[in-house]
């Protein structure tokens, strides 16, 4: 993670919020200050906040609305998500929520990303869901986001998956698909994902293999 | 790529209603069902269908009579607040003998309630709903693939029998995503010679009303919409057996609740608990055989429910009270923990239930 603001959008229940969370931990490797920001403002559930306790003890920063995971369902950010474009000493990971309607939040900070310039945009896709199944469709969620947000993508992470029924195999079959949104879009493949208990029978299969550790919500 | 693919609960939902050639949906958002309403704004218009965000949940019911009343396949979708806003146009579809699918995806309550799972509208939908003598087929999900079959078996049976269906899921089932088939035996739809499509001068007008100026005919009516009742309780009833074949203790559970209650049986069952589960997955008809039989060997039922104990009234009575009916329940969009129904499970063992 080269770039200094890392921003994670896709389609909803692409798994965008789980591979923010494991960019955050890998980047905090590498540098000193990580912050993971949640945009989301159209999911209350499934928050990165439900990672808090695992992201203090990294000694990871957090913003995210303190509404988040709790009963009052409205579209708030704080205030301390501008800390995100005004302090540059930060690497920071940005968690948006899905599709077009989600990515609308990102048109207050796109302005200033872009005049920075120091950003990826990366598109978390999973041929796996049914409105993602195509490259084609893929593409046109992709179009919807980038209209909404302001930013151009600059990347894509393939996170194709069957949930609890992910093999290798899945991961393997779902490269067909991810090569041609790749090709169509002209945008390269950032990361292909693979669950801790695949990531070792692919290990060496797939370029730029990154393995996730999902993360669970504890009611 | 193989054939499943991941959905969330609610997206399945959606997908199976169009595979069952349901192409009129209406409703007004509201979490934790909104998904619903996103999926099929976005594919309703690709595949010739009709989307249609209506000013309210009042709206939107009235809509699916009125589509319901053409003979077409509709339906709309709730969450708890929002299914009591509907009550009254329930009412009307039962009074006019309209088949209709309706989705109560519900959350905690009462009133705004929170927005975390619940199933404290058990009362509310195997009861009716609105006012009047009637029923609906309430189809009670415990899983995405569930979400997804009995989709299409609430149309099924609504057609057949010309009334209601409602899947009565939760918070959870209706946001979690795991992977789903969505490959089905979709059976044609059968004839519907009442609805009003036109006369083309040929035959007498079909007319859809539930307004009887008669009251000795409405007496009739309400007697042959029981009849057509008892029908379905014998022919429809549909639940899950889970390690009863020797269970001492009985737990009975839906939905979400029966997951969670099948991992505490599993504990259970190592530390030598004969303990099994009944899944009712139609709460309306409820499954009364299967309680009835397991009465005579049982010594103790637990209800694992989200509410403050609504099915336990439904238990009670199809086990005629010959043993014991114990309540282990979550309220406020809380969901019993495996664990609590592990000790639920070790007290009953205690009290003599098993061993």
């Amino acid at each position: 993670m080269e770039k200094r603001i890392t921003l994670i959008c896709g389609h909803y229940g692409s798994g965008k919020t789980n591979v923010a969370i494991n960019l955050a931990f890998a980047a905090k490797k590498q540098y000193d200050k990580v912050v993971i920001a949640d945009l989301d403002i159209v999911n209350p559930y499934f928050r990165t906040k439900d990672s808090m306790e695992d992201l203090k003890q990294a000694g990871i920063a957090l913003i995210c609305s303190e509404y988040a995971g709790t009963n009052v369902d409205i579209p708030a950010m704080p205030q301390q998500m501008y800390a995100v474009t005004d302090d540059r000493s930060w690497h920071a990971i940005l968690d948006v929520g899905g599709d077009d309607r989600g990515a609308l939040a990102l048109g207050r900070l796109a302005p200033a990303i872009l005049e920075e310039n120091n950003f990826e945009m990366l598109m978390v896709i999973n041929g796996y869901r049914p409105l993602t199944k195509d490259a084609e469709s893929t593409i046109e969620v992709m179009r919807e986001i980038e209209y909404a947000g302001g930013i151009p993508f600059t990347g894509l992470i393939n996170n194709s998956n069957l949930g609890t029924e992910t093999t290798a195999e899945v991961v393997l079959d779902s490269l067909v698909y991810a090569e041609e949104v790749s090709r169509l879009s002209g945008l390269p493949i950032y990361l292909t994902t693979a669950e801790e208990t695949v990531y070792n029978a692919l290990r060496g299969k797939i370029d730029h293999l990154f393995p996730l550790k999902l993360q669970s919500k504890i009611n | 790529m193989a054939e499943k693919v991941l959905m969330k609960g609610n997206e399945a939902i959606a997908e199976a209603a169009i595979k069952a050639g349901c192409l009129h949906y209406f409703g007004y958002p509201i979490t934790p069902q909104t998904e619903i309403a996103a999926y099929m704004a976005k594919r309703m218009p690709k595949i010739g269908g009709v989307f249609l965000q209506a000013e309210s949940e009042i709206a939107a019911i009235n809509m699916v009579y009125g589509v319901a009343s053409t003979g077409h396949r509709v339906m709309t979708s709730s969450s708890s607040p929002g299914v009591s806003l509907k009550g009254e146009g329930l009412s009307y579809l039962a009074g006019s003998d309209l088949p209709a699918l309706i989705v109560n995806v519900q959350r905690g309550g009462p009133g705004l309630g929170g927005i975390q799972p619940s199933q404290s509208d058990y009362f509310q939908a195997t009861r009716g709903g609105g006012h009047g003598d009637y029923h609906m087929i309430v189809l009670a999900p415990a899983s995405v693939q569930e979400m997804a079959d009995l989709t299409v078996k609430g149309f099924e049976l609504a057609d057949q029998y010309r009334m209601t269906s409602m899947i009565l899921a939760d918070g959870t089932m209706g946001q979690m995503m795991e992977p789903v088939s969505l490959e089905f035996d979709i059976k044609p739809q059968p004839a519907k010679p009442w609805a009003t499509t036109g006369t083309n001068m040929e035959r007498e007008h079909n007319i859809i009303n539930s307004l009887s100026l008669v009251p000795e005919e409405l007496e009739q009516l309400n007697f042959a919409r029981y009849d057509r009742y008892k029908v379905i309780e014998e022919n429809e009833t549909m639940y899950e057996e889970y390690k009863m074949e020797d269970a001492e203790i009985c737990i009975a559970a839906f939905g979400i609740a029966a997951r969670v209650s099948k991992n505490a049986i599993n504990e259970a069952r190592k530390k030598g608990i004969k303990v099994g589960l009944i899944r009712p997955i139609t709460l309306w008809p409820f499954p009364k055989a299967p309680f009835e039989k397991a009465a005579k060997t049982v010594k103790q039922f637990i209800s694992v429910e989200l509410s403050m104990g609504q099915m336990i009234e439904d238990v009670k009575l199809a086990t005629a009270c010959q043993a014991p009916v114990t309540l282990c329940n979550r309220v406020g969009g809380m969901i019993p923990s495996p664990d609590m129904v592990l000790a639920a499970i070790e007290e009953a063992a205690k009290n003599g239930g098993a061993n």
